[in-house]
C-alpha cells in the first residue's frame, strides 16, 4: 500500500496550488452574488493560464490527447480547486463535454477534444430536465429524423457553464419510454443555433448556468455523438467521473472550510480568550478533523475504484458521495457556526466555500439518492 | 391536563383568522409562502393595517395603546399569523425598545416614543454587538463622554439588523471606561439623522443587504436621550433579551415552512413516485415533524406557566436550541427538496419582483434560506451561550 501522490501528481499539485494561490482575487471575482456584469461565470484570463499549465491536459488519457485521466487525477486536480473555492468549469467543459466527445465521437468530432485542451472551447452538457431531479435515464426531450435532419425538442434544466459554452452537449430520446436507458443519444449542438434559447441566471454558488428551450432546433445527422440511441453507457460512465471530481472538489472545499475555522478558534477572542479555548468548541473541532480523514478515504475509495467494473464503481461513488454529503454539510455548518456572524457575510472567504460544499449536493444525486443507489447496489 | 384551547382561546382564534382573512393582501402573503423579500414599503404596509386593528402590540399594556394579551393568545396570533403567511413584525421598536422605555423609560419618553413606534414613524434598530463584542457583549467600547447637556460618541456597531431603513438605534454604549465591564453600559436613544453617523452595508452569504455596519464619529446625543440612570444600561439590556427571547421557538415558522416542503415534495418526481413517498426523503421529513410536535407543546408548557404569572428561566434557552435545530432542518429539507433548482440564484425573483421561480414554487428561496438561517444559531445568544446557560443553571458555576 502506498497513499502518496507520485512524483507527477505532486507536481502538478503544487503548481496548481500555487497558481489558484496567487489568483484568488481573479476567482473570486466570479462568484460574487448580483454582479450581472459577468456572464461568463469565470474569468477567461485564469481559464487560459489553466490550460497552459496542463491542467485540463491532466483529466484526459493520452488516447484522446492528454497525459494523464486516471481517477487520482481528477482527484489531485479538483481537490486544488476545491481547496480555492474556483468556480471554473472544469467538470463541466472537460470531464462531461470533453470526455464524451472523446468517448463517442468521430475523428472529426474528436478534433474538439483538443481544442478543449487547449483552452479554445468551451463546453456544456444539457441533459438535465424539469422533470428527471436525479435520474439519468429520464429523458423527454425528443430527437426525431427528418430525411437528412434531426429535430430536437425539449427542455434542459440548470444546464451549467451554457452560455460560455461553443457548443452543448444535448442528450435526447430517439425511442423508448421516458426513463428507459435504451434510447438516448447525444448531439453537438452549436449554441448559436437557431431553434436554440437560453435564460441564463447566476448560481447561489458561483458560476452560472441556463435552461435551455429546445424549439425543433434541426441539425445535420453527424452531428450525433456515437450510435443512435445507446448514449447511456458513456453518460453514466462521464457523470462517474464527474461525480469522483466533484466528491474530491467538495473534500478540498472542507480542507479550506475547516483551517479556516481551526485558525479562527486560535485568534477570535471572547471573555478574554481565545475561543478555541472552550472545551465545547474544541470537541467539535475535533469531529470535523476527525470526519475530515473519513471524507478523505472515502474520495480515495472511489477513486482508486473509477475503473472497476461499474456495479464496484456504483457502489464506491454512491459510498463516498453520501458520506461527503453528510460530513460535508456538517462541515459547512459548524464551520459557520463556529465563526459566529462573520462568517455569515459574503466578503468572507468561508461563506462562499461553505456554499460550494453544500450545493455540490444537488449535482448528480444528493446524500439521501446516493444512499438509495448504495443500497440498491449492496443489496444486488 | 388538558390539551385542548378553552372556548374563549378557540374564539379568539376565529377572530385573528377572520381578520387574516379580510385583511392580509395575497400579494403579501403569496411573497412570504415564497419566501421572496417584502422591502420596506410591505413592511410598512403591514405594520399600518394591524395598528388600524389595534393588533400591533400585543405586549404592550392597554394605557400605552397595546393590546395586552397573554401567552397563550399571544402564541394563537403568532401561529395564526405563520400559518397564513403573513410578514413577521420587525421587533426592534414594538417588541424589544417600548417594554424598556415602558419600564424604565421617563415620562417625557414614553410619551414621546411610544406613540411614534405604533404609528411606524420610528423605525428602530438594535446597536447592542461590535467587532470585538459578540457573544461577550460586556466587552463592547463605544465610547460616551458627557459633555453638558450632550453625550459625544464615539465607535462602531455591527450586525445591525435593518439598519438601512431605520431612524433610530438604541445603543449600549460605555460612559465609565473604568467600571468592572457590566458596570459602566449606559442606554442610549440615538437619532440616525444626527451628524457623524453613517451606515455600510454588509452583505449576507444569500446576497441580501439585511445587516449593517453603523460608525459613530463625534456623534452628539442629548442627554434626555440617556434610558433609565447612567451606567445602568446591562439592566435594561438584560431585561429587553428577555423580551427579545419570546417566540424564539418559532414553532408557527417551522409548521408553515414544514407545509411548504411538503407541498414541494408532492409536486417533484423522484425514481418515478412523488417525492414525498420516497421513504428516505419521507424519514426525514417525518422526524422533524415529531420534534416540531413535541416541542409546540413545550413550548405551550411554558407559555401557560408564563401566563400564570411564573417567568421562564432556562425554559427559554432550551426553546432557542431546539426551535432553531428544528428550523433549520426544514431548512435544510426544501433546499433537497428544490432538487438540481436549488442551484439557481436568481435575485429578481427573490426581491419581490413578478419573475417565477425557475423550478418548482418555492425553490428560488429554498438554499438561500437555508444559508441565511444559519443565522438563529447564532443570533439573540448563540446556541453554545445558551447550552451553556443550561449547564450553569443546572450543574452549577462550573459551566
Ligand atoms: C468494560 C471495561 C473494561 C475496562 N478494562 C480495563 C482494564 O482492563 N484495565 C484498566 O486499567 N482499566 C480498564 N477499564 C477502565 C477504563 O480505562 C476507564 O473506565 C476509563 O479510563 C474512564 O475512566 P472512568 O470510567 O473512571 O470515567 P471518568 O474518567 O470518571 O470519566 C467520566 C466521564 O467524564 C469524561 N471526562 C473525563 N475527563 C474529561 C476531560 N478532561 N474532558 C472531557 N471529558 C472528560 C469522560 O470522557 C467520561 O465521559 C475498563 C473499563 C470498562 C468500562
Ligand atoms: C444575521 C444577523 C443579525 C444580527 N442582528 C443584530 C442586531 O440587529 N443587533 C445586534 O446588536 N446584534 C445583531 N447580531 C449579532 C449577534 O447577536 C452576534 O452575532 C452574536 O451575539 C454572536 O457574536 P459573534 O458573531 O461575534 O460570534 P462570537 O461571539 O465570536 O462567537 C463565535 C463562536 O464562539 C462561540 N462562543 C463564544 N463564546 C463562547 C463560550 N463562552 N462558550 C462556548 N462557545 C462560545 C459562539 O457560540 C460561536 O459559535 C446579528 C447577527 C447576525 C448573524
Amino acid at each position: 500500500m502506498n497513499f502518496d501522490l507520485t512524483d507527477e501528481r505532486q507536481m502538478l499539485q503544487d503548481s496548481l496550488r500555487r497558481f489558484l494561490r496567487d489568483n484568488q482575487d481573479g476567482l473570486r471575482a466570479s462568484t460574487r452574488l448580483g454582479d450581472t456584469e459577468n456572464t461568463l461565470g469565470f474569468d477567461a484570463g485564469i481559464w487560459g493560464k489553466l490550460a497552459e499549465l496542463g491542467v485540463i491536459g491532466a483529466l484526459f488519457s493520452e488516447e484522446d490527447g492528454g497525459f494523464a485521466g486516471a481517477g487520482f487525477d481528477l482527484t489531485t486536480v479538483f481537490e486544488e480547486l476545491g481547496r480555492a473555492g474556483a468556480v471554473e468549469p472544469l467538470l463541466d467543459t472537460a470531464i462531461l463535454g470533453g470526455g464524451l466527445i472523446a468517448a463517442l465521437g468521430n475523428e472529426t468530432q474528436k478534433e474538439l477534444v483538443e481544442q478543449v485542451i487547449g483552452g479554445e472551447l468551451h463546453l456544456a452538457l444539457a441533459h438535465g430536465e424539469p422533470n428527471s431531479r436525479y435520474d439519468l435515464a429520464q429523458v423527454e426531450t425528443t430527437a426525431q429524423v427528418d430525411g437528412d435532419d434531426i429535430v430536437l425538442t425539449g427542455r434542459k434544466a440548470v444546464v451549467i457553464n451554457a452560455e460560455a459554452a461553443d457548443y452543448l452537449v444535448v442528450s435526447a430520446r430517439e425511442s423508448g419510454a421516458a426513463s428507459d436507458e435504451d434510447g438516448i443519444s447525444l448531439f453537438l449542438v452549436p449554441r448559436d443555433s437557431a431553434g436554440l434559447s437560453l435564460r441564463g441566471y447566476a448560481l447561489l454558488a458561483g458560476g452560472r448556468a441556463a435552461e435551455v428551450d429546445l424549439d425543433g432546433l434541426r441539425l445535420s445527422a453527424d452531428a450525433r455523438l456515437g450510435a443512435a440511441g445507446s448514449a447511456y453507457a458513456a453518460l453514466k460512465r462521464a457523470t462517474n467521473r464527474a461525480e469522483v471530481a466533484l466528491a474530491a472538489e467538495t473534500l478540498g472545499a472542507m480542507e479550506a472550510a475547516t483551517e479556516l475555522t481551526r485558525e479562527y478558534l486560535l485568534t477570535r477572542q471572547q471573555f478574554g480568550r481565545p475561543i478555541g479555548t472552550f472545551q465545547a468548541l474544541q470537541h467539535r473541532m475535533a469531529t470535523l478533523l476527525i470526519e475530515l480523514e473519513q471524507a478523505r478515504s472515502a474520495v480515495i475509495n472511489a477513486a482508486g475504484h473509477l475503473d472497476g467494473s461499474a456495479a464496484e464503481q456504483a457502489l464506491q461513488i454512491s459510498a463516498a458521495r453520501n458520506l461527503i454529503g453528510r460530513a460535508g454539510r456538517l462541515v459547512a455548518e459548524e464551520s459557520i457556526q463556529l465563526h459566529g456572524g462573520i462568517a455569515m457575510t459574503e466578503e468572507y472567504e468561508l461563506a462562499h466555500i461553505a456554499k460550494r460544499i453544500v450545493m455540490a449536493d444537488h449535482r448528480f444525486g444528493d446524500t439521501d439518492t446516493q444512499l438509495e443507489r448504495f443500497i440498491d447496489q449492496s443489496a444486488a | 391536563m388538558d390539551l385542548n384551547y378553552s372556548v374563549e382561546e378557540q374564539a379568539f382564534r376565529a377572530e385573528v383568522q377572520e381578520f387574516l382573512a379580510q385583511k392580509l393582501p395575497k400579494e403579501m402573503s403569496d411573497a412570504m409562502r415564497l419566501g421572496h423579500d417584502l422591502g420596506k414599503e410591505g413592511h410598512e404596509k403591514w405594520h399600518a393595517i394591524l395598528n388600524e386593528q389595534g393588533w400591533l402590540a400585543p405586549n404592550w399594556p392597554q394605557e400605552f395603546g397595546g393590546c395586552e394579551w397573554n401567552a397563550v393568545q399571544r402564541h394563537i396570533f403568532e401561529e395564526e399569523c405563520c400559518r397564513a403567511n403573513a410578514p413577521r413584525i420587525v421587533p426592534f421598536g414594538l417588541a424589544m425598545l417600548a417594554p424598556v422605555l415602558q419600564k424604565f423609560g421617563s415620562k417625557a419618553q414614553q410619551d414621546h416614543y411610544l406613540p411614534r413606534i405604533l404609528s411606524g414613524e420610528d423605525w428602530w434598530c438594535q446597536g447592542y454587538s461590535e467587532p470585538g463584542a459578540g457573544s461577550d457583549l460586556a466587552s463592547l467600547k463605544t465610547r460616551a463622554v458627557r459633555e453638558g447637556d450632550h453625550y459625544v460618541v464615539n465607535g462602531q456597531k455591527t450586525w445591525t439588523t435593518l439598519g438601512q431603513y431605520a431612524n433610530w438605534i438604541f445603543c449600549l454604549v460605555r460612559t465609565d471606561p473604568d467600571a468592572k465591564q457590566q458596570a459602566g453600559i449606559s442606554f442610549l436613544l440615538i437619532d440616525m439623522n444626527t451628524p457623524g453617523i453613517e451606515v455600510r452595508p454588509i452583505i449576507l452569504l444569500d446576497g441580501t443587504h439585511e445587516v449593517n455596519e453603523v460608525w459613530f464619529t463625534d456623534v452628539k446625543v442629548p442627554v434626555e436621550n440617556l434610558v433609565g440612570e447612567e451606567n445602568k444600561g446591562w439592566t435594561y439590556a438584560k431585561y429587553l433579551l428577555t423580551h427579545e427571547r419570546t417566540n424564539i421557538a418559532g414553532v408557527g415558522f417551522s409548521s408553515a415552512g414544514l407545509e411548504a416542503v411538503k407541498r414541494m415534495a408532492r409536486s417533484q418526481m423522484h425514481r418515478g413516485r412523488p417525492l414525498i413517498e420516497n421513504p428516505h426523503f419521507a424519514a426525514r421529513a417525518a422526524r422533524a415533524e415529531i420534534d416540531l410536535m413535541a416541542m409546540s407543546t413545550t413550548n405551550l408548557r411554558i407559555i401557560s406557566r408564563a401566563a400564570s404569572g411564573q417567568a421562564p428561566g432556562v425554559e427559554s434557552s432550551m426553546l432557542k436550541v431546539k426551535g432553531t435545530e428544528i428550523r433549520q432542518e426544514i431548512n435544510d429539507l426544501a433546499r433537497r427538496a428544490a432538487g438540481a433548482y436549488a442551484m439557481p440564484f436568481v435575485s429578481e425573483a427573490l426581491e419581490g419582483g413578478n419573475e417565477p421561480d425557475m423550478g418548482p414554487e418555492g425553490s428560488a428561496a429554498a438554499a438561500p434560506q437555508y444559508f441565511n438561517n444559519r443565522k438563529l444559531s447564532i443570533f439573540g445568544g448563540s446556541n453554545e451561550v445558551q447550552k451553556n446557560i443550561i449547564a450553569k443553571v443546572k450543574l452549577g458555576g462550573g459551566a
